[in-house]
């Protein structure tokens, strides 16, 4: 047995034709994924593939990652029913409808995200590879104090590559970098963003393969990265399952997430896959609109290949990638993981687009009624909640994925509300 | 006889390397074919190029600045083939704007203006499927990357396919920057050859005609980019007599490293 995609954590056991097989072999997801790497990089790739298969087999591997996500991350995440923005809905909506929402709460984990889970399976391959160096790239900086964060608590040097333009709107979290002890690296390539960040960052790596472990902080890159990173942020659907059974005795009717890369949402749904009563819906960011600047890579992109893999990105007619847009720096990338762009063809996830005013809408609102304030990421999930839960009846029961919280993202809102701080 | 068996079948053979669309394109490249070059790389310009360092980096931004199309290539690359029929061409760039319209496509298109051979960066051997058959089903080569970190069990693969010549990235890096040491080139070189009978080109960090011709005394070419992108990035569209004079000493020194050694 060399694949086992929940082999970490299990859930319930994958069926014969089961849609949580995936990738095959070669790292392809159908027609996408797969390990577009200069040469330099293959044979890293395959290594760490190597070390992954066996870490997976390696329950002295699982015990240190459950036992870091318990202690250290502080999971499980609450599964909170959000009543009163339940009721809210329900208040407009027609005769018995309404449907019943709780949020999934990666909000609450250590450094505020999701991001976590990814990074603490990532530092431990890592480890166990001997690699004595660590870098990453990051866009709002969420994922790069994530990373910060475990190099620190294992006492690796770090250098976080971040756009320059990045840099000089989001200096809170370069600040948190730095008292991490990690190196920040103002990125001038190119627009300066996320996906620039991404391209210096495997500049240096082709340069340092040999000490430097890459913490990708998405379910995107070479295989096995995308794979690997959706069985670390697994445990968010495996918990959710558990607790909305507990909770209510069934599996909920619909799943809803935030999709940028993609690595919350597929961490959620993954272990719903096969449930066919499970509807799921990734949200993607619409920016200004689908017209205008945005980053809904599945609704106006098309099938290329960059950072290692093939997806869904957002081109020009001659392949040239074209800068995306969202007012949550965290969707701001021109892909999407390329286990979403196969979801997206077999019909199995719905992706729809929101709005940045409707998620800005959406962060005030569940702010006002719940005393939760979502990073603008999420926001997006929830505004997609808004719309969907008074379509459906009282009795139907929605998981949205609450991926971070949003004091980040305070600067953003204050000046797209025209508030001075 | 191929463009590729006759150009390196005279000796040591200087591959050079421009972007397309960054300065004069014609004049730069009639610039490297007077000067003496033997095969010339035109860069595809890509928004995003990972494995450069900042020299071409900044001319594939300027090229796409200027509006340089997947059209306006071709074009280059088939008025090229008019004015020297002989000279090998060859395209180098990235799987996206390679891919996008098909394999296929892109190698018909290769094929109609007279391109001799592809240098993929992001499609090692594992991904072959995505250019490799239509590539060479329209006869035109693929050239593949050997690097530092290709082992013995890897090479197999990485030549399985390959067509033109090999190019050997002399460092684990990117494009324009360190220079790898003379003793392991010497020694990758000779492991290469006893592997394939594709002639063996040095590239990454080559910058002068004394680097150059220390190579040249090993391998069957030397590939020169960052060094001319520099000179076009100083000279901007008149950079075609320093294009020329640059070349000129460079393919003194690689042509007669073979003297020397002979």
């Amino acid at each position: 047995m060399t694949h086992a995609p929940d082999s970490l954590r299990t859930g319930s056991a994958p069926q014969a034709n089961s849609l949580r097989h995936q990738p095959d072999s070669r790292g392809h997801f159908g027609q996408f994924g797969g390990r577009y790497v200069a040469e330099t990089l293959m044979p890293l790739i395959l290594d760490l593939e190597r070390h992954y298969r066996a870490a997976q087999q390696d329950n002295s591997f699982r015990a240190e990652f459950d036992y870091l996500l318990k202690h250290y991350v502080g999971r499980p995440s609450p599964l909170w029913f959000a009543e009163r923005l339940t009721e809210h809905l329900r208040a407009s909506a027609g005769e018995d409808l309404g449907a019943k929402i709780y949020l999934k709460r990666e909000d609450l984990n250590h450094t505020g995200a999701h991001k976590i889970n990814n990074c603490i399976g990532q530092i431990l391959l890592a480890k166990r590879m001997g690699k004595t160096k660590i870098i990453a790239e990051t866009g709002a900086g969420q994922h790069g104090v994530a990373t910060a964060t475990v190099a620190a608590l294992f006492g690796l040097p770090c250098t976080i590559f971040m756009g320059a333009v990045d840099v000089a709107r989001q200096q809170p979290n370069v600040f948190r970098m730095k008292l991490l002890g990690a190196e920040v690296v103002a990125v001038e390539s190119g627009a300066k963003t996320l996906k620039d960040a991404m391209n210096e960052a495997l500049r240096h790596w082709v340069a340092n393969v040999h000490d430097t472990f890459y913490i990708i902080g998405t379910v995107a890159g070479p295989h096995p990265y995308p794979e690997l990173v959706r069985d670390f942020q697994s445990v968010i659907g495996i918990e959710a399952r558990e607790q909305i059974l507990e909770a209510e005795g069934r599996l909920p009717d619909m799943l809803i997430a935030p999709v940028g890369g993609g690595s919350n949402a597929i961490g959620l749904f993954h272990p719903f896959l096969d449930d066919e009563g499970v509807e799921i819906i990734g949200v993607e960011a619409a920016g200004e609109g689908l017209d205008g600047k945005h980053a809904a890579s599945l609704a106006g992109g098309r099938p290329g290949i960059l950072h290692g893999n093939k997806t869904y990105l957002l081109q020009d007619e001659d392949g040239q990638i074209t800068e995306a847009h969202s007012i949550s720096a965290g969707l701001d990338y021109p892909g999407i993981g390329p286990e979403h762009s196969w979801l997206h063809e077999i019909g199995r996830v719905r992706y729809e687009p929101v709005t940045d005013a409707e998620a800005l809408a959406s962060f005030q609102k569940l702010t006002k009624l719940e005393g939760i304030i979502p990073a603008l990421e999420s926001a997006h999930a929830i505004a997609a909640a808004e719309r969907i839960a008074p379509t459906l009846g009282k009795d139907k029961i929605i998981i949205v994925n609450c991926s971070g919280r949003g004091d980040k993202d305070i600067f953003t809102v204050a000046d797209a509300l025209g508030v001075e701080l | 006889m191929t463009r590729f068996a006759s150009a390196f079948s005279k000796g040591p053979a200087l591959v050079a390397f421009i972007t397309a669309g960054d300065g004069d394109t014609a004049a730069n490249l009639d610039a490297l074919v007077a000067g003496g070059a033997d095969v010339i790389e035109l860069g595809m310009p890509f928004t995003d190029p990972m494995a450069d360092g900042p020299a071409i980096q900044a001319a594939n931004l300027r090229s796409l600045a200027k509006g340089t199309t997947t059209a306006d290539i071709f074009a280059y690359a088939a008025a090229f083939r008019s004015r020297h029929p002989e000279t090998p061409l060859v395209l180098m760039g990235y799987a996206n704007p390679m891919t996008i319209r098909g394999g296929d496509w892109f190698a018909a298109e290769c094929q109609k203006a007279g391109v001799d051979g592809i240098i993929c960066v992001d499609i090692p051997s594992e991904e072959d499927p995505e250019l490799g058959p239509a590539l060479r089903g329209a006869g035109v080569d693929l050239i593949r990357l050997a690097t530092p970190t290709t082992d013995a069990a890897r090479l197999p693969d990485v030549l399985n396919g390959a067509g033109g010549f090999l190019y050997y990235v002399s460092v684990a890096g990117i494009t324009g920057q360190q220079q790898a040491a003379q003793a392991s080139i010497d020694e990758a070189v000779a492991q290469l050859k006893a592997a394939t009978d594709l002639p063996v080109a040095v590239g990454f960090g080559v910058r002068t005609p004394d680097q150059a011709a220390q190579i040249a005394r090993v391998a069957d070419g030397v590939v020169v980019g960052s060094a001319f992108i520099d000179i076009i990035a100083e000279h901007g569209d008149n950079a075609a007599p320093h294009v020329e004079a640059f070349t000129r000493l460079l393919a003194d020194a690689i042509h007669g490293a073979k003297e020397i050694a002979a």
